[in-house]
């Protein structure tokens, strides 16, 4: 039999009215995308919380003040107050204290330049010329798994869907390209790091 | 290799909330009342 779901408006509706089993329908149903959404965010599981728990404080608000138009929908309204929470939280920790320069202390004492310099540079795109080049010698089933790994970023389910081998096969292509690469780089004494 | 072949996406689609954090907010829910007096709002929470 068909399970029909009241739509997000006859919820809201309903809580407004004083249905509190509505608000829990309403997080059950959407409490995954919009907790995704802010972890993608935030990449922190504690903080990713809270955010979830403020939007939720908000919307509760909203609804019981009889503020919400339902002009927009329930999802992307409640997915823009948690966006608008998230940008609060990143300009909340960029708040840096202030220093002054005096003949005491320079502000140069406490700042570094993290950035590689030429001569790193140059190292590292030597490095990845010299692997690139390493990889062209590899059997070709073997580079093609360990491009599409290494490079394009795909998992090996995809490797395998697009290479038409099963995903172990791809698996142990990975295991001997790597082994290969190990091999000559130990018989030339390639050096490769920075 | 362990490096490589454990690497994961960030999020993954079965991603909730803590328990406690939806039971705070249902709770929350039942305690709030708001009302308007004058054009301005107040809030009630009833322990």
């Amino acid at each position: 039999m068909a399970n029909i779901q009241p739509p997000d408006a006859l919820l809201v509706q309903n809580y407004v009215a004083g249905n509190e089993e509505a608000l829990s329908t309403l997080i059950k149903r959407h409490e995954s995308r919009i907790y995704g959404f802010i972890y993608s965010k935030i990449s922190d599981r504690d903080i990713s919380n809270d955010i979830f728990q403020d939007t939720f404080i908000k919307v509760i608000k909203t609804l019981k003040s009889n503020s919400y138009n339902e002009e927009g929908k329930f999802l992307p309204w409640v997915m823009r107050i948690s966006h608008n929470l998230i940008i609060d939280h990143f300009r909340k920790n960029k708040k840096m204290p202030l220093f002054r320069e005096t003949e005491e202390f320079s502000i140069f004492s406490i700042m570094s330049d993290d950035s590689p310099t030429i001569e790193n540079k140059i190292i590292s795109d030597q490095v990845e010329r010299d692997i690139k080049k390493l990889i062209e010698e590899l059997p070709l089933d073997q580079k093609e798994v360990l491009v599409m790994r290494m490079y394009q970023d795909m998992s090996f389910k995809e490797i395998s869907e697009i290479t038409g081998v099963s995903i172990n096969t791809s698996l142990g292509r990975m295991r001997y390209a790597l082994m290969n690469l190990r091999k000559v780089i130990d018989k030339h004494q390639i050096v490769l790091t920075n | 290799m362990a490096k490589i072949y454990s690497k994961k996406s960030l999020v993954t689609r079965t991603m909730k909330p803590r328990k406690e954090v939806v039971s705070f907010l249902l709770n929350y829910s039942k305690a709030l009342s708001m009302i308007e007096i004058d054009n301005h709002s107040f809030e009630i929470i009833s322990n």
